[in-house]
């Protein structure tokens, strides 16, 4: 194919924007796919994804239009993959920036909208929804153009449900995004914008050639990774598998490695022939380390050899995933996982439970803690149980986070990001309704239930995304709880030193709230080290009979006890406390009221 | 196993149905007595291999087994085996001079009266309709017909009831000088009458009444009382043991057979309940047949479990042998750390004095 006839483009939307549904609109009016055999929300695979109208896979769809080759490259919509998304955008010339004309710019707009722009991208404004009663086409289209430094006037007003207009975003692309500009002649050099994994064809990498040619069958190498593999196949998207015998530069497609690991093929590696190797690799390779972290359990110990085969299993498809085995005093046998970030582990935490069928208790999450040690060594810490009592120094992740809210949100929010150790960074007005505020936040203070503080003083209308922003000295320690005078490892947490009392102290309320009353008295206590900031204490119960036991009631009184029995065997043994699953993530409930006034 | 040695007979019918309770009760029905006492008999008749060749205890049940037309009553225990322990139920407005002489003559040797408490205004509550002055009445009644072993059955807990009123009523109760005392805390079971209408107020009132266990145990044990099972006491005399033989016989896990509706019999490794409708019962019995019956088995070491659970309810050692698979060995151990169980020797096993008011936990934790 003649390069200046490709054009390689990507949609970027804020969820629920109409991403998908442009996509499907695209394929059909191409006719790529006809309506009849048209599942809705085609690059959607997961069943996952559709539930929750995410899309965590990319895909690369290629299509003809007025003599054009488009490849449609989609990409994952959510913070936590914004890694695998700038290596999407890498692959593209250039983009649609996708805005419901309802809701106009929200938080995942601009991040996406920034990261398109810094790789370079050329943009097409696009607003959609405009069938919807409530839709505002002009204040949308005002509002885009700004953060573009566009005309209103170029911005395409469609409606991807109804197909109105959709024809003009294709003339758009073909008019606005330039072709690719690689060289044919040169050395191949290919970008492996996302990969996945098949059952039986083993690791398939998504790329994009920037230089020369690769050809069916050829030795090939990632240089990153150094992996060496043969290109069983080579093909595209149409949306189905189209093999092909060559893809040159400026295309899009997809090679069959055979590799049987998806981690020795990394995302934003760059592919080279073995015969003519490029000298060097193309820029931007990151090894995504994982973020939070939390453990994950078997709820009955026994599934502890499900769990870990379905962990190796959903390893296979998801590269960003890590973990490695955990014991837990109070949990017993599990695994600490490490995750991009919230959704990332909410994710997983859902296949795990949905495609596995496992029933998993899941610790309050945390994130990546750099620990000095005495030996003058830094240590990474993924679990508040390993966190020394006594730090000299510790660093902890920084984000940069962005919320967008209407104006009478912004005092409920800044309020919000001061509790959380916020720093103020920047506001503006996007509109006289809506303010764009950016914060430096730590990570650790996101985690636990920021988004869900935010929603809640927000009612709603609030829309949030981070992008991470390295780590920073940080005055923490590490809290223990204490149940009957036994630390319970799972329940241990690490704050800021002048939080570090009021968390204890709602963390224990919260506990003694969860934990029923025992056949003894079971104090619960909070502490830094050997000093105890927090105390409450679940009184022993008093009585439990059956009140009145004859031979017309034997059995069901013997179905009450063996009833009680299971009852127990459903909590967790701390010592000679029996613990409900649900007090181990009390900590998860303690961000009410936890300002230190 | 040369059969049961224990015979209960269900006499359901009642004068009125109290909101609180949920066991097989009919009300009226008067003109059924006979044909009922006739089915018994007929029951009786038909599962006369399950019973020993002498039986040592017989309990008349209900229901209100005094609301029965007194001859039906007294031809009915004319037809019962001999036992040396026969007990009646009886609600304390039935209890008359004749009806107390006709149970002595008739060969009742116990008489369990549903006093439940002293205090009108609770009495109301639950429905009862008896005043505390008939409480007073039947035992003067009973005594005067030589009855030497009156059981008296209170309820606390009730909506409304009073650390003080509890007091008072156990004081009353033991100035009538009964041989036995049951006191049950009250039950709001689910979907009852009473349930609907006061199961509100009893969650509220939960806390304040969490001792009122600990007072009665007090109360009665320091009046001499023996706390011989978790709601039972008996008075202690050298020279009779006046704990109930009938009730001790279902937590020394004995086979016994139950005749009449709703009745459970339970025999090795079969326990049975019969219809608890009456003119099902009836019908199958007025032709001869066995009335229709939900059967369970209790093999498998049920039984074993079922011993566990009831001989812990009592204030002698549980022998453990021929028990250890009905043990688990982790919440023994736990319970007997908390110091909630004993043995007292290497082979039995008791609950401790704290460990009697949390029995219901206790067993929970250390059955298998």
């Amino acid at each position: 194919m003649d390069q200046s006839k490709i054009r390689n483009f990507s949609i970027i939307a804020h969820i629920d924007h109409g991403k998908s549904t442009l996509a499907d609109r695209i394929l059909e009016i191409t006719e790529a796919v006809s309506a009849r055999e048209m599942r809705e929300q085609l690059l959607d695979s997961m069943e996952l994804e559709r539930e929750r109208g995410i899309t965590i896979k990319a895909q690369a769809v290629r299509v003809s239009w007025k003599g054009h080759e488009l490849n449609l490259i989609d990409t994952p919509g959510h913070v936590d993959f914004t890694y695998e998304v700038s290596r999407s955008l890498q692959a593209c010339e250039g983009a649609l920036l996708v805005v419901d004309a309802a809701q106009g710019i929200e938080a995942q707009t601009l991040a996406n909208a920034y990261l398109a722009i810094e790789n370079g991208l050329d943009i097409v404004p696009v607003v959609n929804k405009i069938d919807l009663p409530q839709a505002d086409p002009d204040g949308a289209s005002i509002e885009v153009a700004d953060l573009l430094g566009d005309d209103p006037s170029h911005v395409v007003r469609i409606s991807a449900k109804t197909g109105q207009n959709v024809h003009e975003v294709l003339d758009a692309i073909v008019e606005r995004v330039p072709p690719p500009a690689g060289e044919a002649e040169a050395p191949p050099r290919a970008l492996v914008f996302d990969s996945s994994y098949d059952q039986y064809r083993g690791v398939v990498a998504f790329i994009r050639v920037v230089d020369g040619t690769f050809t069916r069958r050829e030795a090939l190498r990632a240089m990153a990774t150094t992996t060496r593999f043969d290109a069983e196949e080579l093909g595209f998207f149409s949306p189905t598998m189209t093999p092909v015998e060559t893809l040159t530069a400026g295309e899009v497609g997809y090679v069959i490695t055979g590799l049987k690991e998806l981690s020795s093929l990394r995302v934003g590696d760059t592919l080279t022939t073995v015969a003519n190797p490029a000298s060097a690799p193309l820029p931007g390779y990151k090894d995504v380390k994982p973020m939070v972290f939390a453990g994950l359990f078997p709820t009955d110990s026994d599934d502890y050899p499900e769990l870990r085969d379905a962990l190796e299993k959903l390893e296979l498809n998801d590269a960003a995933l890590f973990y490695e085995p955990e014991t837990s005093q109070a949990l017993g046998f599990g695994f600490r996982c490490g995750f991009l970030g919230l959704l990332h582990m909410e994710i997983v935490r859902e296949r795990l439970e949905r495609e596995f069928d496992l029933d998993l208790l899941v610790t309050a999450p945390t994130v990546a803690y750099r620990v000095l040690e005495r030996n003058g060594d830094w240590r990474e810490v993924h679990n508040p149980a390993e966190f020394p009592r006594e730090v000299e120094e510790v660093e902890e992740p920084y984000v940069k986070a962005s919320i967008i809210v209407p104006k009478e949100f912004v005092g409920a929010v800044m309020e919000l990001c001061n509790d959380r150790r916020g720093t103020f960074d920047h506001m503006e007005y996007l509109s006289p309704e809506r303010v764009h505020l950016t914060y430096e936040l730590p990570l650790g203070e996101i985690v636990l239930d920021f988004y869900d503080q935010l929603k809640s003083r927000t009612r709603g209308y609030a829309s949030f995304d981070y992008d991470l922003a390295g780590f920073k000295a940080g005055n923490l320690v590490r809290v223990d709880v204490l149940v009957a005078n036994e630390t319970v490892d799972a329940l241990s947490l690490i704050v800021h030193r002048d939080f570090a009392y009021d968390r204890g102290r709602l963390l224990v309320e919260k506990l003694r709230e969860e934990i029923p009353r025992q056949m003894f008295d079971v104090p619960i206590q909070a502490a830094i080290g050997a000093r105890v900031i927090a105390r409450e204490t679940v009184k022993a119960r008093r009585k439990d009979v059956l009140a009145k036991c004859y031979g017309g009631d034997i059995s069901r009184k013997r179905k009450l006890l063996e009833n009680q029995k299971k009852g127990k065997k459903r909590m967790k043994q701390v010592g000679a406390v029996e613990v409900p699953q649900e007090a181990f993530l009390a900590v998860l409930n303690i961000g009410q009221g936890q300002k230190s006034s | 196993m040369t059969g049961a040695r224990h015979l209960y007979v269900h006499l359901p019918f009642c004068a009125h149905r109290c909101g609180y309770c949920d066991f097989v009760t009919v009300v009226g029905r008067e003109g059924q007595h006979r044909a009922y006492v006739d089915a018994l008999l007929r029951e009786l008749e038909l599962e006369r291999a399950a019973l020993a060749p002498a039986l040592e205890t017989i309990f008349l049940g209900g229901g209100t087994p005094t609301v029965t037309a007194l001859p039906e009553l007294v031809r009915l225990l004319a037809a019962l085996p001999e036992a040396p322990e026969v007990t009646v139920e009886a609600n304390p407005e039935t209890v008359t001079p004749e009806l107390a002489t006709a149970l002595r003559s008739a060969g009742v040797t116990r008489v369990s009266l549903g006093a439940q408490t002293f205090r009108p205004q609770l009495l109301r509550v639950l429905e009862r309709v008896a005043g505390p002055d008939d409480v007073r009445r039947a035992v003067h009644h009973l005594r005067d017909a030589q009855f030497d072993n009156i059981s008296l059955d209170l309820i606390y807990g009730i909506p409304g009831q009073t650390a003080a009123d509890l007091e008072a009523d156990l004081g009353d109760a033991l100035a009538l000088e009964p041989e036995h005392l049951s006191c049950y805390e009250l039950e709001a079971k689910p979907g009852t009458r009473f349930t609907h209408a006061w199961g509100e107020e009893l969650r509220r009132q939960a806390d304040a009444m969490e001792d009122y266990f600990e007072r009665v145990v007090a109360t009665l044990t320091g009046a001499g009382f023996r706390w011989y099972e978790t709601a039972n006491f008996c008075r202690v005399d050298p020279a009779r043991d006046l704990r109930s033989r009938h009730n001790l016989a279902y937590w020394l896990g004995r086979d016994y057979l139950g005749i009449g509706i709703g009745a459970v019999s339970t025999i090795e490794n079969r326990r049975w309940q019969n219809t608890p409708r009456l003119g099902r019962y009836l019908a199958a019995l007025g032709a001869g047949a066995v009335p229709e019956r939900e059967l369970e088995d209790v093999g498998g070491g049920v039984r074993a479990r079922e011993r566990v659970m009831l001989g812990l309810r009592l204030d002698e050692p549980l022998p453990l042998a021929g028990l250890a698979d009905a043990f688990d060995p982790t919440g023994l151990a736990r319970v007997e750390g908390l110091g909630l169980v004993e043995r007292p020797d290497a082979g039995t096993l008791t609950l401790t004095e704290r460990g009697r008011f949390l029995g219901g936990a206790v067993t929970a934790e250390l059955l298998a």
